[in-house]
């Protein structure tokens, strides 16, 4: 199926990026094979997705095709709640920096009319 | 007394000069200190011809933030009493004694100016009804204290005060942040009828929903 191709095309793609940036040291060992996983399980899961019913089954959902969209929504917010954490955590210390510098200028200017 | 009139300011050229002008005047033996959020006018050269202190965000951060670089600054040059005074125009510099006189007298660690307090306030029915009532009520809601007035601007801190209450929130949730911390330090607090010119600036309903979205957004991180 086309769909199939797409998906498993799209998954190789993203394990290249990801060598590529886990050989330039730019991920940690632990990131790197935590999305080596999640790739890899996706693209088993879409070659042998009728496995994945079974599975599916177990957690009270029809198709495992039903299942791994339920789980990319949960897995979806979960990162983009992790996202606003980290860029409220962004927005907080570039404050602080502005404020620094600020009144270290200030600070200087008062120094040096003493 | 080392007393710290802090002027945040945003594009505020056209006002300035005529803001620092009335502090000076009536409050002649402060220390006014402008804190510029990176503006894009001439606010900065204005306030510094001045002859007072004026620091400068490299980068624009809200008005919260603005207060909170003030306040550090002040604490660092031993401030004793902290004013916190609008840069636009609203406020009216003749309050400024009213508001730092319950500290002097050690009645009160924090000191609020409210609008509503005066015999006949000026506010706009329906700034007063849409915008400012809805206001008090979210304010009791995320602090618990209930107050004549939410979102004014003119306040003045005591050391121990502005020590116990730092700034987070950078843009205009501040003021329901700073009345939450009133309450959470146990400070002495009371409210002083102040005046307001009212312009064509300040925070319309559209701005109020972004200050809610913001104390959410605290509550919830």
């Amino acid at each position: 199926m086309l769909i199939q191709l797409i998906i498993i095309s799209f998954s190789l793609f993203a394990i290249s990026r990801l060598l590529k940036k886990f050989k330039v040291k730019e991920i940690s060992n632990r990131e790197f094979y935590l999305w080596l996983l999640i790739w890899v399980l996706i693209i088993g899961a879409t070659i042998w997705f009728r496995k994945t019913d079974v599975i599916a089954k177990f957690f009270g959902v029809e198709k495992g095709a039903d299942l791994a969209v339920y789980l990319s929504i949960v897995v979806l917010f979960y990162l983009i709640f992790k996202l606003i954490v980290k860029i409220d955590k962004l927005e907080k210390d570039i404050t602080k920096i502005v404020r620094k510098i600020a009144i270290d200028k200030q600070e200087t200017k008062d120094k040096n009319r003493t | 007394m080392n007393i710290f009139v802090i002027i945040p300011v945003f594009n505020e050229e056209k006002n300035i000069k005529a803001v620092i002008k009335d502090v000076k005047n009536e409050v002649p033996d402060s220390n006014i200190v402008v804190v510029d959020d990176c503006s894009n006018d001439n606010t900065i050269r204005v306030a510094k011809n001045q002859g007072i202190i004026v620091l400068k965000h490299i980068i624009n951060r809200g008005q919260g933030a603005a207060l909170q670089t003030g306040n550090k600054y002040a604490i660092q040059k031993k401030a004793d009493i902290i004013v916190h005074f609008d840069g636009d125009g609203q406020h009216i510099a003749k309050d400024i004694k009213n508001i730092i006189q319950p500290i002097i007298d050690g009645e009160a660690d924090i000191v609020l100016g409210s609008r509503f307090l005066s015999i006949k306030d000026r506010v706009p029915m329906t700034k007063k009804f849409f915008i400012l009532k809805p206001a008090l009520f979210f304010n009791f809601i995320f602090t618990g204290l209930r107050l004549s007035d939410a979102h004014n601007g003119l306040r003045a801190m005591s050391k121990k005060a502005t020590l116990k209450i730092e700034i987070t929130q950078d843009k205009m949730a501040h003021n329901t942040e700073i009345i939450s911390k009133i309450k959470k330090n146990k400070l002495k607090y009371k409210e002083i009828p102040v005046n307001i010119v009212y312009n064509e600036y300040g925070q319309n309903f559209f701005d109020g929903l972004k200050i809610i979205k913001d104390l959410f957004a605290k509550k919830i991180l």
